[in-house]
């Protein structure tokens, strides 16, 4: 059940996406090419970027840092029960986006994507945002630097998520649901 | 941020290699960086630009206003204080239902917009309102229906099913919310 949901709503969203143009009398093809061709700019900004972030975080799994910082804050993690191996991208998936999908590409190479590790890192990736960036973007542009308690509860939203992540990712993959 | 981080990683590896006598590590990993971020950023140019593509139909249609219709009953809980039909009220609720569909070039101009209408309503200008703290939190945990990039990286990764986690992904992104909402509207009366 959980499988076939998972592998129909993707066709079904294209569907009724085109649908719901050709009745509103759209072009739909010519905006299909419009918004593909847009597609290649935000490809083309992102190709530096994630450069930059694979050749940062290379460095840190070979040179064997990050095996270090990992084995230093183990303790701490194992309270949550949470993989270590997924630490680099819970630390790193508030504060930036690119360097966290890098992280999780890096990841999900090493285990891959379809292990338990891979399915905890996918999940955590597309049920959380780059908070911090997020605030800084909305308080900006109302030029607001009094911001009450939103960091806090955007953190507890995101260490809730990101626990149920490797809860539910760990139902999914024993064969329940 | 990354102006921080990036050289600091780099220059702690480096020289972390250098003392533990690794560095024949950090050389293989600085020449295959290249070729690792292109097959990467090959898959995902197809798939980012499919789902481009098929986003622009969306987002040209009226489909977005429709479905504000559904999350109505949300919002006034959300957001007791703005009324409903109101230029604010339409941001909002547009902002939100954009982000569910993953419009995230459709989301981001609302939302900035609604953050404007709503500091003209705010009282306290130097201070965030209760309805602009809450709609932040909202924009943090970003519920999403189908999390295109996670499933191009997935499906360039080789992964048999790449829409596996789609349903721990809305479990997990749902109680994300929930929680950040909870968390607000307690913390929302004490500072």
């Amino acid at each position: 059940m959980i499988n076939y949901i998972s592998s129909i709503i993707i066709p079904l969203m294209i569907v009724l996406i085109i649908l719901y143009g050709i009745y509103e009398k759209q072009k739909v093809f010519d905006l299909f090419i419009q918004g593909a061709t847009e597609g290649i700019t935000i490809v083309a900004k992102l190709f530096p970027t994630l450069l930059g972030i694979f050749l940062a975080i290379g460095l840190l799994r070979n040179s064997g840092v990050l095996e270090l910082i990992l084995t230093i804050i183990e303790p701490i993690i194992n309270l949550f029960n949470i993989p270590k191996e997924i630490m680099p991208l819970a630390l790193l998936r508030p504060i930036s986006g690119s360097a966290s999908l890098g992280i999780a590409t890096d990841i999900m190479k090493q285990y891959g994507p379809d292990s338990l590790i891979g399915m905890i890192v996918s999940t955590i990736m597309g049920a959380t945002e780059t908070t911090i960036y997020t605030i800084a973007v909305y308080t900006s542009i109302v030029g607001i630097k009094k911001i009450r308690f939103v960091l806090i509860a955007a953190l507890i939203a995101d260490v809730v998520g990101m626990i149920l992540a490797v809860v539910l990712c760990r139902l999914v993959s024993n064969g329940f649901c | 941020m990354l102006n921080i981080i990036w050289p600091v990683f780099i220059i702690i590896s480096i020289g972390y290699s250098i003392l533990i006598g690794n560095i024949e590590a950090i050389n293989n990993s600085i020449f295959e960086v290249g070729e690792e971020t292109i097959n990467l950023i090959l898959t995902l140019f197809g798939t980012l630009c499919l789902w481009n593509g098929l986003m622009k139909i969306a987002e040209n249609t009226s489909l977005i206003e429709k479905l504000t219709k559904i999350i109505s009953p949300i919002m006034r809980f959300l957001f007791p204080e703005i009324k409903k039909g109101t230029e604010t009220y339409k941001s909002i609720s547009m902002n939100i239902v954009s982000n569910i569909l993953g419009l995230g070039n459709a989301a981001t101009p609302l939302g900035l917009k609604a953050m404007k209408s709503m500091q003209q309503e705010n009282k306290e200008k130097n201070k965030l309102s209760n309805s602009m703290a809450l709609f932040i939190i909202l924009n943090t945990a970003s519920i999403q229906i189908i999390p295109t990039t996670v499933i191009a990286v997935r499906t360039s990764l080789g992964s048999a099913e790449p829409t596996k986690m789609l349903i721990p992904i809305w479990g997990a992104t749902i109680g994300a919310a929930v929680a950040g909402i909870i968390s607000a509207k307690i913390l929302m009366k004490k500072f």
